[in-house]
């Protein structure tokens, strides 16, 4: 349970359970889940059966036939394509997510455990105050303010996620602070943001790449539950966590398509970055033994 | 001790002074003037107007504007709600009983699955062990609103057991429980999963330690070692996690009242931000995030009174 100051990334309670399955085959087709995922998400056009966005009233909630492999939703667009295109605000949501959440608490945690003393202080306590407010209450109020739409969860998810890599940066920054090599550079003469840069970043690079693996799961399911309530991408674009709002009235005639499609394929892609998240992690954590 | 307690009273004041200059912010983060952003379309005779001014005290200077807000929050005035046309204060109230059933029904339902689950699995290798590992597993990477979707198409599509969403609200408790329940367990279930590897791995520790062992030799009854050394002192970790699920519990319900139409504080967020109700919102959020931070520190502060052991400020980073 006291991991927290250790190399290992800090683990959000939630998907640790997914641990267990990090190391066998299980990794592997997680890895190729999420490289089919990016495919079909760049591909989308071109995958895609259907225009996912074209009404065919008289086709509404068609069952799976031959024409739509997964059916029809109320409006009669194909389920099928509307998955296919929901990929790519699915993941694209949650990169920009990683991708500033990872860059910005890169360069803080360095930047804390480089320099020490009131710096490290006042950065220390800015992200635990970060950290207790919940990103999802952020985002909600900060949607309430700019409307519905990617950029308030975006922006809302990347500041509460900002503190997760920060923690863990500027914990395994201090501890590559302290060995010789770094002294060693910095007695050669090198300037510290060199050293930083050169030499200490390739070297707690792979814990931050295995943390930000996770968050993009987290990240992914933070967003689809935003989108769920209706403020992210609004209709008639294809978005998963919209497609089961839509659905939920689908599945109270007995449609389960329309909802449980989509809720598959959220379940099928946090449970991927999960372990691989996990996996990543856990074999970091051997290395370093 | 001192020095600790001190540290993370400061640090809750400083958590909930942030976040009130964040909410009160907000309005004026909004794009265009102040007084549009609360009104949002509605159209306004110039004395309403006049009056939203007045009761945002909108013409005094930024740092006056908040003191008197803040002096109001403090005194349970919110403003009023732009879409039921009542005091906000009144309305959250009136809401406050389906948040407070929902969130301590599922809190049950997470101790005892969560724990039964983790005992389980750690007293039966094997088999069992495997199923709990694999459903934990399962459940805590679902989200709670998938888990809902599918609840409602099994237990009130399919079965019948259980009243879907949006059939009003029952009078009575027991009839309150019975529509909760579905909403209970999607709000519960992935929290539960977590629980139960907690609970796991504790009791694993506590299984393979010399004392259990001592206990086992001077001949102690198997299912008193369980319960005796094993099971009271793998709960210190147990309650810890456990005490700060309430607080996510708190956070997760407005997924799961918007999921079911349940009446409560969360479905009011949802609907007041799509309602543009801004008073509202403000109102939820700050209390939300107050409950959250309050009950994370009342879980760090009472650990130590359940297991002796863990001395305070220890491993709380």
């Amino acid at each position: 349970m006291t991991t927290t100051t250790s190399a290992v990334p800090y683990r959000r309670p939630g998907l640790r359970a997914l641990r267990l399955f990090g190391q066998g085959p299980l990794f592997t087709v997680s890895v190729a889940v999420l490289a089919a995922l990016v495919l079909v998400a760049l591909l989308a056009p071109v995958l895609a059966p259907y225009d996912p966005e074209a009404l065919d009233l008289s086709a509404s909630l068609a069952g799976t036939t031959g024409d739509h492999l997964l059916g029809t939703d109320q409006s009669g667009r194909d389920i099928l394509s509307r998955l296919i295109h929901g990929a790519r605000t699915g993941l694209l949501g949650p990169l920009l997510v990683v991708a500033v959440s990872t860059l910005l608490g890169t360069l803080l945690g360095v930047v804390a455990a480089w320099r020490g003393g009131w710096a490290d202080t006042v950065l220390s306590r800015s992200m635990d105050l970060v950290f207790a407010i919940p990103g999802l209450l952020l985002a909600i109020l900060l949607v309430s303010v700019v409307g519905s739409g990617l950029t308030a969860p975006v922006i809302a998810m990347s500041v509460a996620y900002t503190p997760y890599v920060g923690r863990l940066v500027r914990g395994i920054a201090r501890q590559e602070k302290a060995r010789p090599y770094i002294e060693a550079y910095r007695v050669q003469g090198w300037s510290g943001w060199t050293v930083c840069v050169r030499h200490l970043l390739p070297n707690i690079a792979p814990t931050v790449f295995a943390q930000s693996a996770m968050n993009f799961g987290y990240a992914l399911m933070d967003l689809a539950a935003l989108s769920f309530l209706g403020f992210g991408v609004q209709p008639p674009a294809a978005d998963w966590g919209a497609m089961i709002n839509e659905g939920q009235a689908a599945v109270l005639q007995g449609a389960m398509l329309p909802a449980l499609a989509p809720s598959a394929c959220i379940v099928l892609a946090v449970v991927a970055f999960g372990i691989v998240g996990e996996g990543l992690a856990d074999r970091i954590a051997k290395r370093e033994r | 001790m001192t020095r600790y307690l001190v540290g993370r009273f400061l640090g809750l004041a400083a958590v909930l002074f942030v976040t009130s200059l964040v909410v009160f912010g907000s309005v004026h983060l909004a794009p265009g003037d102040p007084v549009s952003f609360l009104l949002h379309g509605r159209p306004a005779t110039p004395e309403a107007v006049a009056a939203l001014r007045a009761e945002h005290h909108l013409d005094d200077p930024l740092a006056t504007q908040y003191l008197k807000w803040l002096g109001g929050v403090l005194s349970g005035d919110f403003g009023r709600s732009a879409q039921y046309h009542q005091d906000v204060s009144a309305l959250i109230g009136s809401r406050l009983t389906g948040t407070a059933l929902l969130v301590g029904y599922a809190a049950v339902l997470v101790a005892v699955l969560g724990v039964t689950a983790g005992v389980l699995a750690a007293l039966r290798p094997g088999l069992l062990d495997r199923m709990v590992l694999v459903g934990t597993g399962v459940a805590t990477a679902t989200p709670s609103f998938v888990t809902a979707i599918a609840l409602v198409s099994l237990f009130s599509v399919q079965l019948g057991w259980f009243p879907g969403p949006g059939g009003g609200t029952a009078e009575d408790l027991s009839g309150r429980l019975h529509q909760l329940t579905l909403p209970a367990v999607a709000l519960a279930l992935s929290f539960a999963g977590l629980l139960a590897r907690v609970t796991r791995s504790a009791m694993l520790d506590e299984l393979g330690r010399d004392h259990v062992e001592v206990a086992r030799a001077r001949g102690v009854a198997g299912p008193a070692v369980v319960r005796r050394h094993v099971l009271r002192n793998a709960l210190g970790p147990v309650v810890t996690v456990g005490g700060t699920m309430l607080a996510g519990l708190l956070i997760s319900t407005s997924i799961v009242e918007t999921a079911f139409d349940v009446p409560g504080l969360g479905s009011l967020l949802v609907q007041s931000v799509t309602a543009k109700d801004f008073a509202v919102v403000q109102a939820i959020t700050l209390l939300s995030v107050a409950a959250f931070v309050l009950v994370n520190l009342v879980v760090d502060l009472l650990a130590p009174l359940i297991d002796p052991r863990l001395s305070l400020g220890e491993g709380s980073s």
